[in-house]
This record gives C-alpha cells, sequence and structure tokens, in this order.
C-alpha cells in the first residue's frame, strides 16, 4: 500500500488521527484510549497486515510522555509510525500491545525501565535493567549526583 | 660434550647468569626469588574478560600477526580460577561492577589486573554525563598497569605487558614470605 491509501484506511477506523506525510514513513498521531483497538485492527486486517512490531520507544515532553510505535509488514513491506501520548507526566500510564504483537512486552518493559511509564494489561511490568528504586534515567529531569560527572 | 665452568668474567649481567653451558641444556645461578619471579612473568595466564571494543584489539593481539604467545600470554582462559591475570578490556559499568569484584575475589593469588583502555582506565569517553559507567575500573579492584588508548594498539598492550612483567621482576615473594614469618615469631 501507498501512504495515501495508508491514510485512507486509518481515517475509515477513526475520524481523532492526525496525520503527518513527508518524512520518510507515514506518521499517524492516536488518542492513547483507542490506540490498542486501532493496531488490532491494523493487525488484522487482510490489506494492511501489519504483523510485525519494530520498533516501541518513548519520547520525553515536557507535559506528557509520547509512545512511538513502528510497525511493518512482512506481506506487502509497508511502514506507519503510531504515536500516542498520556495524560501527564506524573504518573503516565498506557494500554499495551503486547496481546498483539508479543514483542512489545520487552520493548515496554524497556521503556518502563527508563522512562517510567506503565503499560496497563502488561504482566511483567519489572525494571528490565536497572535495580528497583533506581529512577528513570531517560527523563530529562533525571539527576545522579552519585554517579554522573556533569559536564 | 662435558661440561665446562663459566669464568666469572664471562658471565653476563642480566637477570639469570648462566653459569655453564653443555648439549641440552644450561646451569643457571640465581636466588629462589628470582626464579619464582621468572616463572610467573613468563606465564600469565590472562582471562577472557572482554567488555566491549578493546576485546577485539585483545583478540588481534592473540592472532597470529602480533601473537602473544611470544610473551607466555597466550592461555586465556574462560575460568578465573585458572587465570591469574585479568585483562579489563573494555567499560565497566555499575551492573557489571560487582561481578568484576566476585572474578577477581576468585582468582587465586599471585593475581594481576591490568586497565586496557581508556573505559577501564577513567571511564573514558564516558566519564561525564553518565549514570552507567563505573569512573575507572580502579574504583572495584586494584590495577597494576593502565594502557592508554581508545582502543590501544597492540604495541601499546605489549609495552603495557612487558610493564607488568618488569613489575613482578622486582617482586620478592619467598623473602617476604620469609619475613613475615620471622616476625611472626
Amino acid at each position: 500500500m501507498t501512504n495515501e491509501e495508508l491514510k485512507q484506511v486509518i481515517n475509515l477506523l477513526t475520524s481523532e488521527a492526525i496525520i503527518k506525510d513527508g518524512a520518510q514513513y507515514l506518521e499517524v498521531t492516536l488518542p492513547a484510549a483507542g490506540l490498542r483497538d486501532i493496531c488490532f485492527k491494523l493487525k488484522n486486517n487482510a490489506e494492511t497486515a501489519f504483523d510485525y512490531l519494530f520498533c516501541l520507544t518513548g519520547v520525553d515532553y515536557p507535559t506528557y510522555f509520547e509512545i512511538v510505535y513502528h510497525l511493518d509488514s512482512t506481506v506487502y513491506k509497508h511502514v506507519i509510525v503510531l504515536k500516542a501520548r498520556t495524560e501527564n507526566r506524573e504518573n503516565p500510564f498506557i494500554d499495551t500491545v503486547g496481546d498483539i504483537w508479543p514483542t512489545a512486552y520487552s520493548h515496554e518493559r524497556e521503556v518502563h525501565d527508563l522512562l517510567g511509564v506503565t503499560f496497563n494489561n502488561n504482566p511483567d511490568m519489572r525494571r528490565l535493567f536497572l535495580e528497583d528504586g533506581w529512577g528513570f534515567p531517560l527523563r530529562k529531569d533525571y539527576f545522579d549526583p552519585i554517579r554522573i560527572v556533569e559536564r | 660434550m662435558g661440561i665446562r665452568k663459566k669464568k666469572l668474567s664471562e658471565i653476563e649481567s642480566n637477570d639469570s647468569p648462566i653459569i655453564s653451558t653443555h648439549e641440552g641444556g644450561s646451569i643457571v645461578l640465581a636466588n629462589l626469588d628470582a626464579m619464582i619471579d621468572w616463572a610467573r612473568r613468563n606465564s600469565l595466564w590472562p582471562l577472557t574478560f572482554g567488555t566491549r571494543c578493546c576485546a577485539i584489539e585483545f583478540m588481534a593481539v592473540g592472532a597470529s600477526r602480533h601473537d602473544f604467545s611470544r610473551f607466555g600470554n597466550e592461555v586465556a582462559r574462560a575460568s578465573v580460577r585458572q587465570a591469574d591475570l585479568i585483562i579489563i578490556s573494555g567499560t565497566i559499568n555499575y551492573k557489571m561492577a560487582p561481578v568484576l569484584k566476585r572474578l577477581y575475589d576468585q582468582m587465586p593469588d599471585p593475581k594481576y589486573v591490568m586497565a586496557m583502555g581508556a573505559c577501564a582506565t577513567t571511564g573514558g569517553p564516558f566519564y561525564y554525563n553518565s549514570y552507567a559507567v563505573v569512573k575507572g575500573a580502579d574504583h572495584v579492584i586494584p590495577v597494576d598497569v593502565y594502557i592508554p588508548g581508545c582502543p590501544p594498539r597492540p604495541e601499546a598492550y605489549f609495552y603495557g605487558l612487558l610493564q607488568l612483567q618488569k613489575k613482578i621482576t622486582k617482586e620478592r615473594y619467598y623473602t617476604d614470605k620469609k619475613r613475615k614469618k620471622a616476625e611472626k615469631e
């Protein structure tokens, strides 16, 4: 599918999507509440068949966190980027997509480890690399006076 | 061919003077300390402890072009209980530090440590603004020789190895042991 066709598919699925084109991939910003549902449809729709989640990352913004999903179809070789924002920065949470793509479970654990975002319904929401009570080092306001030599 | 005893003027002024040579071997005159040091420094068995890219350089040192078996350094062991030299070839981060400490504790005496490269020496390029990297392996275990470089060339590695051998040469294991025993009594 081309980006134009993907846009039409997204517009059929939801009316709340903010679509940005022109970069390497088609970027779609979605409300966090309906994200899991749309992911499920994008995977199981025979025309889109996004069966491969190749990247799941988090971005720290001043008032919210943004979770970025890179989806790929091994059938049609097209790529789409989904973005969803958490409600706030103090207690960030979002639904898991691990039941759609099981690889998401460990990606989500990494985002949880480094940014402190909680993924609802993820059965294994422990720290991945760091010890318990470490803090969230990829947050912009993270500071560790013992380990970090600042410059 | 009989044994011919060397005259004093023929003895070369090195660490282990050969007092006589004959077919199949020589007679060397040395004290026990020099003998122990000679055995130790020419058979340093390193632990394969590659934590980052310096390990690639360590592999190059071991390969045929540079060949560290020329210095008796070639038996890289996978278990620290069979090794007597840790070459820290790479970054030590806070998750690895307890492992390194434990490996050092498990190592039988005599034990030596070489910090290879900028990361193991000071934290290197990760010195500033890093929450994960230990700023030098000497925060965890004592280090005998530091090899600068990022990563060091094999020649630098050999220079470091020769420095370590020089350091071992100056040890007085047997004399110290005897002195300690006498002090105890």
